[in-house]
């Protein structure tokens, strides 16, 4: 049992591994939805769209989470606005906003003299350097949306699967609908420190594409994603910790072994099964 | 806005609609539509496709706003009610790869009382149990909805409506593209529905159907072609002026020519005599 004990006598392995945990459960959890509403796209362009949030942070010495978390913001709104009244379509509002966003960080950060040390970090993570307030952060956000999906689980539910019958009920299906987009960018910027900005859309699709194939029941998925992306997470940090490969990555590939072997094995669904 | 009165006494619905004209973007679809529907009436709403028979619906449940004209249930402007009103959506505006169960389907019905948060208690368990039994589908509850036949998905949201106890219910082509058995099983829900006092407006492409199960039909094509009993309102002047050159008269029996009918086949040529 040494070799699971071990590497917990460290305090930057308690930290990123309780961090990706957190992280791990709420991206798969948030993620069932971005499964279910065909929000990939949306959830990596949020991520990249970070970028000028961070670097503007950066630049001005500010808390490059805080700068994140206002970007993410900012574009998750400014994606709802512009594909409010179908005037564009949603994925086109999405490649341009996504662009243009990744463009004016990329422009920004040229012109960073010094080497940028952090922000490597936030483009493909760093669990190992978790600080402690990053801790409370990663947890109190995780916590806030793990809180309101779970409050709003009825009208996520209704605006997902059958936008008619919200309106029917004249519930604000356009709020939920922004409500989803900024919990997706909370999301992601609590991802930042564990995977990064890269590998965040695999942590919100994967677990929650993997529970999908194992069950027919929303509440049930959220779960079973919110295991699979904790487990992933543990398993993942423990070979990176031992074969000294990039966390983040390691993460990512367990949980997309964990895919494979449903796609295989689901009962009834599986690939084995089929024929 | 007045106050709320109590519809804990399942009084049947009186829909008004004066001058509505609604539709998408820049298209005005339905224009200044004016009828009055009686308590516990069954309209059939019959007319070409693009003739505005989904735009109705969805002007009635708040899915289109308004361009002028107003309506009034119970003689209340829309959206006072909020649980009155049930829609059965066609069957291609629902995710069907959604995980959720029938009975979760069901319940939704429930949710115009239950609201964001409220958990369900008995008389909801209660209500959608019999809806499902209703509908004769008690067996699949449990089942993924993904894994149903047609006929079984309109059955679930026929349940769900029956769940709801609406006062007024509008189906949006229920009898397009299902089996003979969930056809039946629709029209025995309208005779319940019937003897409940629960107004309901059908619209559909059979005009078979209209003449011969229903006492009122709307005839609609853009606005309003004909509103009254099978016999006046599908005249064969009506449904030339309706159907125009889609229409075709041997004997004084219509045959309508639709060839961009979604679904089956077997609806065309309709005949009515």
């Amino acid at each position: 049992m040494n070799w699971l004990l071990d590497p917990l006598t460290y305090v930057f392995m308690q930290r990123g591994l309780v961090a990706s945990v957190i992280v791990g459960m709420v991206c798969a959890v948030i993620g069932s939805y971005v499964v279910l509403r065909g929000m990939a796209f949306l959830g990596d362009a949020l991520a990249h769209a970070i970028l000028p949030g961070v670097a503007i942070a950066y630049i001005t010495g500010g808390n490059l989470t805080i700068g994140a978390l206002v970007a993410a913001v900012i574009v998750a709104l400014l994606i709802g606005l512009f594909s409010r009244q179908g005037t564009i379509r949603e994925d086109t509002a999405i490649g341009i906003l996504f662009a243009a966003a990744l463009a004016l960080g990329v422009a920004l950060i040229s012109t960073i003299r010094s080497s940028a040390q952090d922000l490597s970090h936030i483009l493909f993570g760093n669990i190992l350097g978790v600080s402690a307030t990053d801790l409370w952060m990663v947890g109190i956000l995780g916590l806030l949306v793990l809180t309101i999906i779970t409050w709003f689980y009825r009208p996520f539910l209704v605006i997902s699967f059958d936008p008619t019958l919200a309106a029917t009920l004249r519930w604000p299906g356009e709020f939920f609908r922004i409500l989803l987009l900024v919990l997706l960018a909370l999301t992601v910027v609590i991802s930042l420190q564990t995977v990064g900005i890269g590998l965040v859309a695999a942590m919100l699709v994967t677990p929650a594409a993997t529970a999908y194939l194992l069950t027919r029941r929303l509440s049930t998925m959220m779960f079973l994603s919110a295991g699979i992306g904790a487990v992933s997470s543990i398993i993942g940090l423990y070979i990176s910790y031992y074969a000294s490969i990039a966390s983040g990555a390691v993460v990512v590939l367990v949980a997309t072994g964990f895919f494979l072997l449903a796609f295989l094995f689901a009962p009834q669904r599986g690939l084995l099964w089929k024929k | 806005m007045p106050v709320s009165q109590s519809l804990e006494t399942k009084q049947p619905a009186r829909l008004e609609m004066e001058n509505v004209s609604a539709g998408y973007d820049g298209q005005m679809i339905l224009q200044n539509l004016s009828i009055q529907v009686q308590h516990g009436a069954q309209v059939a709403v019959v007319g070409p496709n693009g003739a505005g028979k989904s735009t109705l619906f969805k002007a009635l449940v708040g899915l289109l706003p308004l361009r002028s004209g107003r309506i009034f249930i119970h003689g209340e402007p829309l959206g006072h009610h909020k649980d009155c009103v049930a829609y059965v959506p066609q069957r291609e505006d629902v995710d069907w790869r959604f995980p959720v169960s029938v009975a979760e389907v069901v319940l939704m019905g429930r949710f115009a009382r239950l609201g964001w948060t409220r958990r369900p208690d008995k008389n909801d368990h209660a209500a959608v149990a019999q809806a499902l039994e209703q509908m004769n589908i008690t067996n699949l509850a449990k089942q993924p909805i993904g894994d149903l036949s047609g006929g079984q998905q309109q059955r679930v949201f026929l349940a769900r409506a029956l769940a709801q106890e609406p006062h007024i219910l509008l189906m949006d082509e229920p009898f397009t593209g299902v089996d003979a058995s969930t056809q039946e099983a629709t029209l025995n829900l309208l005779d319940r529905l019937k003897s409940q006092g629960v107004t309901v407006m059908v619209s559909t492409h059979d005009l078979n159907m209209a003449a011969q199960r229903f006492e009122t039909v709307l005839l609609l094509n853009k606005g309003l072609v004909a509103y009254g009993p099978p016999a006046s309102a599908l005249s064969a002047a009506s449904i030339q002026r309706a159907f125009g050159g889609q229409v075709l008269f041997l004997n004084d029996v219509a045959a309508i020519v639709d060839d961009c009918c979604p679904g089956e086949d077997h609806h065309h040529p309709t005949e009515i005599a």
